[in-house]
C-alpha cells in the first residue's frame, strides 16, 4: 500500500498569545509539534506499512522550518517526506491549503490511502481532510477509530459516531481522518533517528505543482481572517452585605431584576 | 556539567529520557505495589532500539558501548531503577556471549537480544556462593552430545522472564574456581525450570528468581569459550557491567534530588519554602556535589571500559562503589528533607529509599569491591619496587 499522510507543524501549546498589532500568534519561544493528532495518522500509516509493505510518504505545507519535523516523521517511521514550501502558499485557509496538499499527492501517484489527523490543534477546523478527498476526487471517511482490513482497491473501516461505531466500506484509493483512540504513536527509534539524519527532504514550491496560481494562498482562499482576539470579558462582582436574611432578600430580588429566576 | 558526549550519545540520553518520562513515570508506582515486570515497557525500549545499544553493529546493534548503555540505564533509573535494571540485566546477560562466544552462537543469539525481541540473564550468585564466587556447586557432567547441568542458581536478575541464560557451571569440580565454564542455556530446555520469584525491599518491578537445572541437557554449542574460563569470564564480565550499576545508582540519585528540589521549593514551613531554609540548603549543596561527582566517575569508568585499556577493575569498582554510596545518602538525605511526605508512598522518595539499597550489595559488595581496590593497590605499589 502506497500510505501518504498529511502533516502539520503547530506550536506546542494551547496557550498561544496573540500579537495585538498584527493579529497573528506569537510563534516565538514556542516549540513547534507535529499536530498531535496527525501522529495518530501517521503511526496508522506506518502500521498499514508493517501490515500490508508498500511505503509511507509524509506531506506537509508550510514555512521551510517544517522540515523538521518532517525528519521526525522519518525517525517515526516514514520511509520518506515531501515538503510544499513557498511564500506564494501564505496565508492559505482551509480550502487553498487542501487544494495545494491535494496537488502535492496527485503529483506523488499512485496513492492508495490518504490519511489525516481529525483537525489540528491551532486551526481546529476539521476540514482540510474532507477537502482535500474532494478535490482529488476521492471517496472520504471521517473520525476513523479502526482500520479492520484492506486489499487492492478495498478499505473497510470502523468509525466513531456519537452513539457507537460505523463499520465502513470503501473502494481506494480514498482519503480518511483519523481520532485519537485508533492507536498508541509509538516514540521515535535511534535507527529512525539516524536515518531521518541523513534523509534530504525535498521541498516543492508552487511552480513544480499543476495547480493554478489563484488557488493558492492567500489568493486562493474562500475566507479571509479579519481580526483575531480574545473575548472581552466584562465581570462584575458586587458583594451583598447584611445579616444572612437580608443578604438572601437582595439576592433573590437582583436575580429577579436580571430576569434569571 | 559539560561531559562531552557527542551528538549519537547526546541522542540515546535524550530518548531513553523521553520514554521515562512519558511511558515509565505514568506507572511506576503500580510496577513497584503490584512487583510486575514491565513487559510493555521492555517493548517500548525494544521498539526505541535501545537493546541494540550495547551490541557490536555486525550483529544488528548500534555499538555504542558502555557509555550508551550507562546513559540509557541512568535515565531509566531517574524515574524507576526496577524497570532500569530489567533493561540493564539483558546486557549483563550476553556480554560473555559478545567477549567469548564463536561467531557461529553470536549469528545465532545477538540479532535477537539487539532487537529487544529475547531478554538475557547471568545466573552467578547459588545460596553458597554470592561474593565467593569459587564457592558454586551447579556442575555441567560432559556427556555423549554435550553437558548435563544440575544445581540450583539464585536471586537471578531477569529470571524467569529472560529467555537466554548465561550460566556458569562446575565442568571440574576438583578444579574449584578453574573448573567453572559458562553455557548458554534457553528457557525453554527440559530439565531447567524456575523456582521461587523473590519478594525484595526495592527495584520491586524487577524479577528475582532462582534457577533449578535437574538432569538439564545442553549441547556442546552451548559452551561458551573453553571449558574451565567460566571465573575469569565472570571477573571480566563484571569489571565492564559495574559501571552500570553506578549508572543506575547515578539515575537515582538525580531522581531523588529533582524531587527533593521540588518539594523543598513548595513546602512551607514557618512562612517560607522550607528550601530558605541554610540547613535545608547545605544539605541540597551536598546531593548536587555528589551526584555530580558521581556522574563524572561513572562517565569515565564506562569511557575506559570502552578505551583500549586492557584491565579496568579499579575503575569500574570505583564508579559502582562511589555512585551507589551516593545513591543511598542521597535518597536518604531526600527523604528527610521531605519529612512526613517522603516517608509516605504517595510520594516517590520512599521507593528511591528502598531502590537504592540494592545497589551497594549487588555486582560486588561495596566492602568486596573497596578490597578489591586496595588489593590493586598494593600490587602496583609491589610492582614497583
Amino acid at each position: 500500500m502506497n500510505v501518504v499522510v498529511c502533516l502539520k507543524q503547530v506550536p506546542g501549546t494551547t496557550e498561544v498569545k496573540i500579537d495585538p498589532q498584527t493579529n497573528t500568534l506569537i510563534r516565538q519561544g514556542i516549540e513547534n509539534i507535529i499536530n498531535p493528532l496527525d501522529s495518530y495518522a501517521l503511526e496508522e500509516g506506518v502500521r498499514i506499512r508493517e501490515r500490508y509493505g508498500g511505503k509511507v510518504t509524509a506531506i506537509s505545507m508550510g514555512p521551510p522550518q517544517a522540515e523538521e519535523m518532517l525528519k521526525e516523521a522519518i525517525s517515526l517511521g516514514a520511509d520518506g517526506a515531501v515538503l510544499l514550501s513557498d511564500r506564494d502558499f501564505a496565508g492559505a485557509d482551509t480550502w487553498a491549503t487542501a487544494g495545494t496538499l491535494a496537488a502535492g499527492v496527485r503529483k506523488l501517484q499512485q496513492t492508495d490511502i490518504v490519511i489525516c489527523g481529525r483537525q489540528t490543534l491551532d486551526g481546529d477546523t476539521g476540514q482540510v481532510g474532507p477537502e482535500v478527498a474532494e478535490m482529488l476526487g476521492i471517496p472520504f471517511v471521517a473520525y476513523v477509530s479502526r482500520i479492520e482490513e484492506m486489499a487492492e482497491g478495498y478499505i473497510r473501516v470502523q468509525r466513531m459516531v456519537e452513539d457507537g461505531h460505523e463499520i465502513i466500506e470503501s473502494p481506494l484509493p480514498a482519503v480518511i481522518t483519523v481520532v485519537k483512540e485508533i492507536n498508541t504513536p509509538r516514540l521515535p527509534s535511534l535507527r529512525g533517528i539516524a536515518m531521518s539524519k541523513r534523509t534530504v527532504i525535498p521541498t516543492w514550491t508552487a511552480g513544480e505543482l499543476d495547480i493554478e496560481q489563484d488557488k493558492i494562498g492567500l489568493a486562493g482562499s474562500a475566507t479571509r481572517v479579519v481580526k483575531i482576539f480574545f473575548p472581552q470579558r466584562d465581570c462584575q462582582a458586587e458583594i451583598l452585605q447584611g445579616d444572612p436574611e437580608s443578604q438572601a432578600e437582595r439576592l433573590v430580588s437582583k436575580l429577579k431584576e436580571a430576569g434569571l429566576v | 556539567m559539560e561531559h562531552f558526549l557527542n551528538d549519537d550519545q547526546k541522542t540515546i540520553k535524550g530518548l531513553a529520557r523521553r520514554i521515562a518520562e512519558e511511558r515509565i513515570l505514568p506507572v511506576r508506582a503500580e510496577l513497584d505495589e503490584k512487583e510486575e515486570f514491565p513487559w510493555a515497557i521492555m517493548k517500548d525500549l525494544a521498539e526505541a532500539d535501545m537493546f541494540r545499544i550495547f551490541i557490536p553493529e555486525e550483529y544488528e546493534g548500534l555499538g555504542g558501548g558502555c557509555l550508551g548503555l550507562c546513559l540509557v540505564v541512568e535515565e531509566l533509573s531517574r524515574i524507576c531503577s526496577g524497570v532500569a535494571v530489567s533493561y540493564a540485566a539483558s546486557a549483563l546477560g550476553c556480554f560473555i556471549l559478545m567477549d567469548y562466544g564463536s561467531d557461529a552462537q553470536k549469528q545465532q543469539y545477538l540479532p535477537d537480544i539487539a532487537a529487544g525481541k529475547r531478554l538475557t540473564a547471568f545466573a552467578l550468585t547459588e545460596p553458597t556462593a554470592g561474593s565467593d564466587a569459587s564457592a558454586i556447586r551447579t556442575t555441567a557432567e560432559k556427556v555423549d552430545g554435550g553437558y548435563v547441568l544440575n544445581g540450583t542458581k539464585q536471586f537471578i536478575t531477569n529470571g524467569g522472564e529472560a529467555e537466554i541464560y548465561t550460566v556458569i557451571a562446575l565442568t571440574d569440580k576438583s578444579r574449584g574456581a578453574r573448573g567453572a565454564s559458562a553455557f548458554l542455556v534457553e528457557k525453554d530446555t527440559p530439565g531447567f525450570s524456575f523456582g521461587k520469584k523473590e519478594k525484595k525491599m526495592g527495584i520491586r518491578a524487577s524479577s528475582t528468581s532462582e534457577l533449578v537445572f535437574r538432569n538439564c541437557l545442553v549441547s556442546e554449542e552451548n559452551l561458551i569459550g573453553k571449558e574451565g574460563m567460566g571465573f575469569i569470564m565472570t571477573m571480566k564480565l563484571l569489571d565492564r557491567s559495574r559501571p552500570g550499576i553506578g549508572a543506575q545508582a547515578l539515575g537515582l540519585a538525580q531522581g531523588a534530588l529533582e524531587a527533593t528540589v521540588d518539594y523543598a521549593r513548595q513546602r512551607v514551613q514557618f512562612g517560607h519554602p522550607i528550601i530558605a531554609q541554610p540547613v535545608v540548603q547545605d544539605m541540597l549543596a551536598d546531593m548536587a556535589i555528589h551526584v555530580e561527582a558521581a556522574r563524572a566517575l561513572v562517565y569515565a569508568a564506562a569511557r575506559t571500559v570502552d578505551s583500549e585499556v586492557k584491565s579496568f577493575t579499579e575503575e569500574s569498582a570505583m564508579a559502582k562503589v562511589f555512585a551507589s554510596d551516593v545513591a543511598m545518602k542521597v535518597a536518604t538525605d531526600a527523604v528527610q528533607i521531605c519529612g512526613g511526605a517522603g516517608y509516605m508512598k504517595d510520594y516517590p522518595i520512599e521507593k528511591m529509599m528502598r531502590d537504592a539499597k540494592i545497589t551497594q550489595i549487588y555486582e560486588g559488595s561495596n566492602q568486596v569491591l573497596r578490597n578489591a581496590i586496595a588489593i590493586e593497590l598494593r600490587k602496583r605499589k609491589a610492582r614497583t619496587e
